[in-house]
């Protein structure tokens, strides 16, 4: 049996507004396996990043996490101290938030940027010896040492998103979260970024969540994949299996409506458009736009079933 | 043939003041005609820094080139009258990146809409106003009374999109120049922005340019592409011919970095060249620190383009026994757009 890194079971996150509270994240349950990469897509809109925030406990008001629990090394982090999930951040989870590249400081130098993040979270270092674990960081996203002495301005995107892998990697943590880490990249330099992340994940032996809404991109790099809508993981399934045999009729129209090198000319989008998170539909959430919704789609919510082995599907069309 | 818009060997620098030695050339001897007969849809590709957007605003004359010429209809754009502005500015229609930006978030859609209809004196009553709005608006997939009477942030991206395809037809426009029309909109949405702006072109006959970094969308909607790399066309021809058997060291890098949603992984893990900082006035090809098969010559002087193929023109220097295609007759390379055979899923709503 494989361990899991990290469990996620029935988390729910609303955003309170004055006009209601947004469910952003509306009951999501999946397991993350050791030495895994896990994609989650979604549309702009579908929760997919408060999902990254909140498994770090990230989640700022008028956001708040209704209810739920995330496992990692035994300890339920929803029940640790503040103090306590800070020293669970970048040491057992890291980050690598969308933009993350225009973060970087843009008037301090790339080596104290490194030894800021080791200095609070307490690693203690001689000079020498952080000069070594800077070089070496550098070195294992395949930067020169050179780029320990430059400011964020003397780096091209590529270069600056090379050193947030740095950062993140810096306390060889346990679980790496990257959301949308190549945003606004081109895909030349996309890819070697991707090619970064999968070294570092495989050198580490560490689990990767992928936030995206790329499927192509989540495609390329991930075992598993989920897809997000209106808050709720309506699919997971190995990557395979997904793109030859999609459960979900969301999830078979989104692949559908993506443009390949296979046919031309055919455009194939979804109709409608994705429910206000403060006002979803009763029932399936997905009914107002699903072709083959029935009676059942608009009264009662379906709940995610095992439906092959490892993967999950919530559709009522589903035996 | 004659010629709608075109850009003969224009280059824009940017920068070279007085008192200023970075110069950045944007452009370099670029040229592209488009027919008036036929109505085609050309894609211009290419990544940041590769010169499409200084491209777009050259072509509707919102910046002067440097060097070399745009003309509509043979008129030099920087020497049009008043008047031949004004046709130019209906004629030719822009459909931005960004469907945030455009609108005014104090005054609702139909602003946008009526507009142009009395600046351009489109309707003589009101009455015909709105009904020319909600021809245009049902055209691209909208339901009109869904759409007019509300503010920008009450539409998603891709209905804020589509409004702005509705605005460019109404001024039935002979070409739309659309820069990066669905980069920011949402996979499911993207299809039908793409499948608005075909069928304007299949039933409306109107000529499209699509500036866009997404190889895949490109290949989807145009007959022919420019490949631009830092400023300079590195491939060029039929679609169907530079995506699927891409000849330019450039546009091979390119396509297998593209990541294909498909169960089949095409990533390799073969690490790709990094890209270098250009060298300061760098003689010969602009791809050559970047580029694996680069020799000596590549160094010294930039290539012309080879035309490998009829409908093919590749600037490189593995091709230079193929015969010499003047960079002012790119136009020669491309595929005559065939007439519509195949069927156009309409825009869904």
């Amino acid at each position: 049996m494989t361990t899991d890194a990290l469990q996620v079971k029935d988390l729910v996150v609303h955003y309170h507004t004055p006009l209601g509270a947004v469910k952003a994240a509306d009951h999501v349950h999946f397991a993350l396996r050791a030495d895994e990469r896990l994609g989650l897509v979604g549309e702009s809109g579908s929760g997919k990043s408060t999902m990254a925030l909140a498994i770090l406990r990230m989640i700022k008001p008028p956001g708040r996490i209704e209810t739920g629990e995330v496992w990692l090394d035994g300890r339920n982090l929803m029940t640790l101290s503040e103090e306590e999930m800070r020293h669970v951040r970048l040491a057992r989870i890291a980050m690598i938030p969308q933009g993350s590249m225009n973060s970087l400081n843009p008037v301090t130098r790339i080596r104290a940027q490194i030894a800021d993040a080791l200095r609070d979270h307490g690693v203690k270092l001689s000079r020498r010896q952080l000069g070594e674990r800077v070089r070496d960081l550098l070195q294992s996203v395949g930067l020169t040492p050179q780029v320990a002495e430059m400011y964020p301005h003397q780096l091209s995107g590529g270069m600056k998103q090379r050193v947030c892998i740095a950062i993140a990697i810096s306390l060889r943590p346990k679980v790496i979260i990257a959301d949308e880490p190549t945003s606004a990249l081109d895909v030349v330099v996309q890819k070697q970024v991707m090619e970064t992340l999968a070294r570092v994940q495989k050198d580490l032996g560490a689990s990767v969540i992928l936030v995206g809404h790329d499927m192509g991109l989540v495609a390329q790099f991930v075992d598993r994949l989920g897809v997000m809508y209106a808050g709720k993981l309506v699919e997971v399934s190995p990557v395979r299996d997904i793109f030859t045999k999609p459960l979900h009729p969301y999830t078979q129209m989104l692949i559908a409506s993506l443009p390949s090198f296979a046919q031309k000319g055919v455009f194939r989008g979804i109709p409608g458009l994705a429910p206000l998170l403060r006002d979803l539909p009763p029932g399936c959430a997905f009914h107002p736009r699903c072709p083959q919704a029935f009676d059942r789609c608009q009264k009662e919510e379906p709940q995610p079933r095992e439906v092959r082995p490892e993967t999950w599907a919530a559709c009522h069309l589903l035996p | 043939m004659t010629t709608l818009l075109e850009a003969r060997d224009v280059t824009k620098v940017f920068g070279g003041g007085l008192l200023d030695r970075n110069t950045t050339v944007a452009l370099e001897d670029f040229s592209l005609a488009i027919d008036s007969d036929r109505p085609s849809i050309t894609a211009v590709v290419g990544e940041s820094g590769s010169g499409k957007t200084t491209l777009a605003r050259l072509l509707l004359g919102l910046a002067a080139p440097t060097r070399g010429e745009v003309r509509y209809l043979g008129r030099d754009l920087q020497k049009m009258t008043q008047t031949e502005m004004r046709t130019f500015r209906r004629d030719v229609q822009v459909i931005f990146q960004d469907p945030y930006e455009v609108y005014n978030p104090f005054y609702r859609v139909d602003h946008v809409l009526t507009t142009p209809v009395s600046k351009f004196k489109l309707a003589t009553s009101r009455a015909e106003a709105n009904r020319l709005i909600e021809e245009v608006l049902k055209a691209v997939g909208l339901r009109p009374e869904e759409t007019l009477g509300r503010f920008p942030h009450q539409l998603s991206g891709g209905q804020r999109q589509r409004v702005m395809v509705a605005r460019a037809l109404l001024l039935r426009p002979r070409l739309i120049l659309a820069d990066e029309p669905v980069s920011m909109v949402d996979a499911s949405l993207r299809a039908s922005i793409l499948g608005a702006l075909r069928a304007m072109n299949v039933e409306r006959s109107i000529s499209i340019i699509y500036i866009t970094h997404d190889l895949a969308t490109a290949y989807q909607i145009s007959e022919n592409i420019v490949v631009l790399y830092r400023g300079s066309v590195a491939e060029a021809g039929d679609v169907e011919l530079v995506v699927k058997h891409p000849q330019h060291p450039y546009t091979q890098l390119l396509i297998s970095s593209i990541p294909v949603a498909s169960a089949e992984r095409t990533w390799t893990t073969a690490e790709v060249a990094d890209p270098a900082i250009q060298a300061a006035g760098q003689a010969g090809c602009k791809f050559a620190d970047r580029c694996p098969s680069a020799t000596p010559p590549c160094l010294r002087k930039p290539p012309p383009l080879f035309r490998t193929a009829p409908h093919r023109a590749v600037a490189c220097y593995l091709y230079q026994n193929a015969p010499v295609l003047p960079g002012e007759e790119l136009e020669a390379a491309f595929v005559t757009p065939a007439p519509p055979t195949q069927e156009i899923s309409g825009p869904s709503q």
